[in-house]
């Protein structure tokens, strides 16, 4: 093997880059698990595991190095992602299946690492809500305090999860109500329901997409992403949930409610920017993302699911090699060479 | 009813019409397909396919002849001919050689001539009792010339490695780290 | 204040620069042989004009330039040839090429060298001057100079660059010739801007190369000449002629172009100090500055001479004990050397003496994760990762759609890739498969219209054939019926060659054919007479050897031909 030039090279690793989008997503742990419990922590730690089993079981069909790849974090990260996009108090068998699919069939059978056109973390969100609804739409309420060995408990399947311990998530108490209003509920006096509503968004929720936005923006100094997704993604949110509550305040909610429920904060700096499945360009990306924000207001809004960002984020992976094929930029010298 | 059956008839009788218009206005003088074929063979003329050239092996291809009976054109191009026709890829029926040329013994040759007129590019120089000589840049190493030449002066041998047709190699990448090697 | 653009992308590896400056620039002793390549310039191969057993002088002519895209070879010093032969090249391929081997004697004595008054002469004058004393590009890309010398009236030319970017780490040559021999470029300069009649002239060099600029300042002010001599930011490739470029001018050449298409040439400083030693002193280009640094002992400049072989260089700077080989060039674009036994050319500037400390083996390459590092650092706006897919699946009508061939092959996008993928040598390969495909794209064209040609050769002969057969049938017969209107006339049966006893009427081919044919055999016993050796009386003992020689030689070319008829004739 001849090597040739260049023989120098930068510090820089696959490794690396997913440590660093680890380190990110911590703050957003540790709100998640001051807002509702060590159950979190749990889930990560189930999602990990089978995440990195499953893996080295198809590395070894696949007859690759298992040393190389497991050490990658590409594995962990998809799992993460899992765990923070999950409800916290789910089965730990709806985890560990929905990260095996992940990491099983959109990610190995595809082609493994750097060759899957799907984010394998939305595959498996998008999987386990179109097959267990019930299940992926119970999530905690605010007000519970669950000590960690009653959470165990209820992870792992000893204590069913009780209908007390559940709530509407604040995007879901919001179509709800004005679904039951039918128009004579305003978005103003159903976020006035101190509930479920806090400062600017769901009550305790807003905390953590707080602190999701500020890993992502901490994620985009260190440049391992760009700011073209999060802007685009967060620019057509704005713009559209905008647009829409100056039009009418009653029916539709402020940007910034928007922008701090649900998943839209982690989408666009974690999930939206997967440079394996996003687009590639500059300009692809901020189109990539204004779609990505795009879609998931529209199923927010007009939709039947109440967040919408796993099944725009898979609509856009469609789009992306279109969106990079239309988008690439001049090269030096183009023909019109200044 | 009537006039469903008017419309109906006006319809065919138009579109009817434009088809045999586009038919003549637009009709391509000979068959493009076998150009197109007949541009992706190497044209060595060497007859290894069973037909006397290149040319008619790419009429053969355009009735439906296989496609992988071309050893000069190796498993590469079995592979364009599949891409172009959209045709199954097949192994190559003959082993592929890599390219040679052919090399005459001047201390053998006698000056006959057969293998000048044997030559389907004229790639040798020579006249009846003079010198013959290969030229090498025109030879394709169809090997036609090896047969009628009487006293068996002619080899083919392997192209040189210059420095002008060196390539660099695909690159092979370990998966565990090794110490760079010297250049073969 | 002068302003000065940017280029996108580009990298900052560390500069590794200073440990080869600190002393002055060293003038190399004699080597015991030189082996100098014939072949040192983009183009033709130069042709040896001498041969074993010749005595050369210092800057003799050695090989002559083929073509107009070639240029001439001195010896580097006087001495002996020893050899004109095939010896390993500086090149990754580890091929041998032709080279002039010479053993020096010591003496370093010149030919008689006359200086080229360039402002009295025309253009192609000089240029074949240029060409004469071997002068290329000596920044790395070794294009003949007088080449890129275009003429004004048809290329008008603005802005002359010269080049004193010098961006690859652990390179100082050209740092140390423009802080000891600022004069030298500047009068070589001066010497491009009159011969291309340039409106401005920008010397372009880093700003890690604080004492070169000021030199340079310096040497432009005494000089009295108006250069603008500009200091640009440190950044990997900002030495590449068409960074350097945009840089200076914030225009870009057109992909697939040349600068002068957009009024711009550009010049390496080396090339201008060694224009201005042609033109001013009459020298050919036998020697140059190299730097020797990495794992030595003593990294230093040294002015060597073409063709001294590598080995002996690195013993000049000391080689530490864990040393594993030399890196010719930079560690961004050089290669390998395949054996210290090869020797420097007109286009090498750095040796680097490479430890596993310094240049860690490659990691193993993992697969691209799509992350867009390559495109951001890539200096030419190129999308590297679409390339690499391309170039990987062998797929090279796509690569070349990407744009490829605009790839300068700097290294940056492999310097940054997080999955250790050696983008830089899958493009390379990409490229010479294509070029390869190209020729042998070529080659079958050229046989296709051979082979057509022939075929309608031997269409034309045919019937050049059937038509004098026709012809001779009709004339015979016309001979034939006149010669019995004759003879009925004279009322006797006229005596008849036997050969043409038979009258074939004239649409009668068999026959016709037969008559032909006889009468070739006639004019054949006709000739062979004729071709026998008419005085045999007197011959001499040689001479008669000769007549046998020959008459063996024909006999068995005749043996052979009736074999051959025979077999032919064979069922």
């Amino acid at each position: 093997m001849i090597q040739s030039s260049p023989y120098v090279r930068k510090e820089a690793s696959v490794t690396r880059v997913m440590s660093e989008v680890c380190l990110a997503l911590l703050p957003g742990i540790a709100v998640y698990t001051w807002l509702i419990g060590p159950a979190i922590l749990l889930q990560i730690a189930i999602a990990t595991a089978a995440a990195l089993a499953g893996e080295a079981v198809m590395l070894k069909i696949r007859g690759k190095p298992l040393g190389l790849f497991l050490s990658d974090g590409s594995a962990v990260v998809t799992a993460w992602l899992i765990a923070l996009t999950f409800p916290p108090l789910a089965p730990w068998w709806l985890i560990a299946g929905g990260t095996l699919f992940a990491i099983v069939v959109a990610k190995h059978l595809y082609g493994g690492l750097g060759q899957n056109p799907f984010n394998p973390a939305m595959i498996a969100f998008a999987a386990c809500i179109v097959s267990f609804p019930a299940l992926m739409s119970q999530w905690p309420s605010q007000d519970l305090h669950l000590a960690f060995g009653e959470q165990f408990r209820i992870v792992f399947g000893f204590t069913p999860a009780l209908d007390g311990l559940t709530a509407a998530t604040p995007l879901d108490a919001l179509k709800t109500a004005l679904k039951q209003g039918e128009g004579s509920a305003s978005v103003a006096t159903i976020l006035a329901n101190s509930q479920t509503f806090g400062h600017f968004a769901g009550r305790g929720w807003e905390w953590l997409t707080l602190a999701y936005l500020v890993g992502g923006l901490w994620l985009w100094q260190r440049r391992i992403i760009t700011w073209h997704v999060p802007l685009g993604f967060i620019g057509a949110i704005v713009l559209l949930s905008g647009g829409l509550w100056l039009y009418d305040a009653k029916q539709f909610a402020s940007p910034l409610f928007h922008l701090f429920s649900g998943g839209v904060m982690l989408g666009a700096f974690f999930i939206a920017t997967d440079p394996v499945s996003g687009s590639t360009t500059p300009r692809g990306k901020i189109i990539f993302g204004a779609g990505c924000g795009l879609i998931a207001y529209i199923i927010r809004v007009f939709g039947g699911y109440p967040d919408g960002v796993a099944f725009a984020v898979l609509l856009l992976n469609i789009c992306a090699p279109l969106i990079s094929l239309l988008t690439q930029p001049p090269i030096y010298g183009a023909k019109d060479g200044k | 009813m009537l006039t469903a059956i008017a419309i109906m008839a006006l319809g065919a009788i138009l579109l009817g019409a434009m088809l045999g218009f586009a038919s003549i206005k637009f009709k391509v003088e000979g068959d493009p397909l076998v150009e197109k074929i007949d541009s992706l063979l190497p044209q060595t003329q060497c007859g290894q396919c069973g037909y006397p050239g290149c040319r008619p092996y790419a009429e053969a291809i355009a009735k439906g002849e296989e496609i992988n009976l071309c050893p000069p054109g190796g498993t590469e191009g079995v592979q364009k001919l599949a891409d172009l026709l959209g045709r199954e890829v097949k192994p190559l029926n003959a082993e592929e050689k890599p390219k040679q040329i052919a090399i005459i013994d001047e201390n053998t040759c006698i000056g006959c001539t057969l293998c000048i007129q044997a030559c389907p590019v004229d790639a040798i120089v020579g006249a009846a009792k003079q010198m013959h000589t290969i030229v090498a840049k025109l030879c394709t190493g169809c090997e036609l010339c090896l047969p009628p030449c009487p006293v068996e002066c002619i080899s083919m041998e392997p192209v040189p490695e210059t420095l002008q047709n060196w390539k660099w190699k695909h690159p092979v990448f370990a998966i565990k780290p090794v110490p760079p090697q010297k250049a073969a | 204040m002068f302003q000065i653009f940017k280029f996108n992308g580009g990298v900052k590896p560390p500069s590794h620069k200073t440990q080869s400056v600190t002393e002055p620039i060293g003038v190399a002793p004699l080597p015991s042989r030189l082996v100098v390549p014939l072949h040192q310039s983009i183009g033709g191969t130069p042709r040896p004009v001498v041969k074993t057993g010749d005595r050369v002088l210092k800057g003799q002519l050695i090989g002559e330039a083929d073509g107009w895209i070639s240029a001439a070879v001195h010896a580097p010093t006087s001495g002996t040839v020893r050899d004109v032969g095939m010896y390993l090249q500086p090149h990754p391929s580890g091929l041998t090429a032709a080279s002039v081997v010479i053993e020096p004697d010591g003496k370093d004595e010149w030919i008689e060298r006359v200086p080229v008054d360039y402002r009295k002469l025309s253009l192609p004058e000089v240029q074949k001057a240029l060409q004469q004393a071997g002068i290329v590009g000596l920044g790395g890309a070794a294009f003949p100079a007088h080449g890129k010398l275009v003429a004004p009236a048809q290329n008008p030319i603005d802005t002359l660059v010269i080049n004193g970017g010098e961006c690859e780490p652990f390179i100082t040559c050209d740092d140390m010739l423009m802080r000891e021999r600022a004069e030298g470029v500047v009068r070589g300069t001066a010497i491009y801007r009159d011969l291309l009649q340039a409106r401005q002239v920008l010397i372009g060099i880093e700003d890690n190369k604080p004492e070169a600029v000021a030199a340079m300042r310096e040497a432009v002010a005494r000089l009295g000449e108006d250069f603008q001599v500009v200091a640009v930011p440190a950044i990997y490739p900002a030495g590449s002629a068409k960074q350097l470029i945009r840089m200076l001018t914030g225009k870009e050449v057109p992909s697939g172009k040349l600068p002068t298409t957009i009024g711009i040439q550009c010049y390496n400083v080396a090339t201008a100090y060694a224009t201005w030693r042609a033109i001013e002193f009459g020298e050919p280009l036998i020697s140059r500055l190299l730097t020797i640094t990495g794992n030595v002992e003593r990294p230093r400049n040294w002015e060597v001479l073409v063709g001294t072989p590598i080995d002996e260089l690195l013993a000049l700077a000391g080689p530490k004990a864990d040393t594993d080989g030399v890196i010719m060039g930079g560690p961004m674009m050089g290669f390998a050397v395949p054996d210290a036994q090869v020797s420097i050319i007109k286009a090498s500037n750095c040796l680097i003496a490479r430890s596993p400390g310094l240049f860690p083996p490659n990691l193993p390459e993992m697969p691209c994760i799509r992350c867009g590092e390559c495109a951001r650092a890539c200096p030419a706006d190129l999308q590297p990762y679409e390339m690499y897919w391309f170039a990987r699946a062998k797929n090279f009508g796509k690569a070349q759609e990407y744009h490829v061939f605009d790839c300068i092959e700097c290294g940056c996008c492999s310097f940054v890739c997080p999955s250790h993928i050696p983008l830089v040598q899958y493009f390379r390969f990409a490229k010479s498969e294509i070029w390869a495909r190209e020729r042998d794209k070529q080659a079958a064209d050229t046989a296709k219209n051979r082979y057509e040609f022939k075929l309608e050769r031997e269409e034309r002969e045919k019937a050049e054939k059937a038509e004098k057969l026709a012809k001779a049938a009709a004339a015979q017969a016309a001979k034939k019926a006149a010669e019995q209107a004759a003879a009925e006339q004279a009322g006797a049966a006229a005596d008849v060659a036997p050969s043409t006893a038979t009258t074939p009427p004239a649409d009668d081919p068999e026959a016709a054919k037969k008559a032909a044919i006889a009468a070739a055999m006639e004019r054949a016993a006709a000739q062979r007479a004729a071709a026998q050796p008419q005085n045999t009386d007197a011959l001499t003992p040689a001479q008669q050897q000769e007549i046998d020689q020959i008459e063996a030689r024909r006999a068995q070319a005749g043996i052979a031909e009736d074999t051959a008829a025979s077999e032919k004739n064979q069922p």
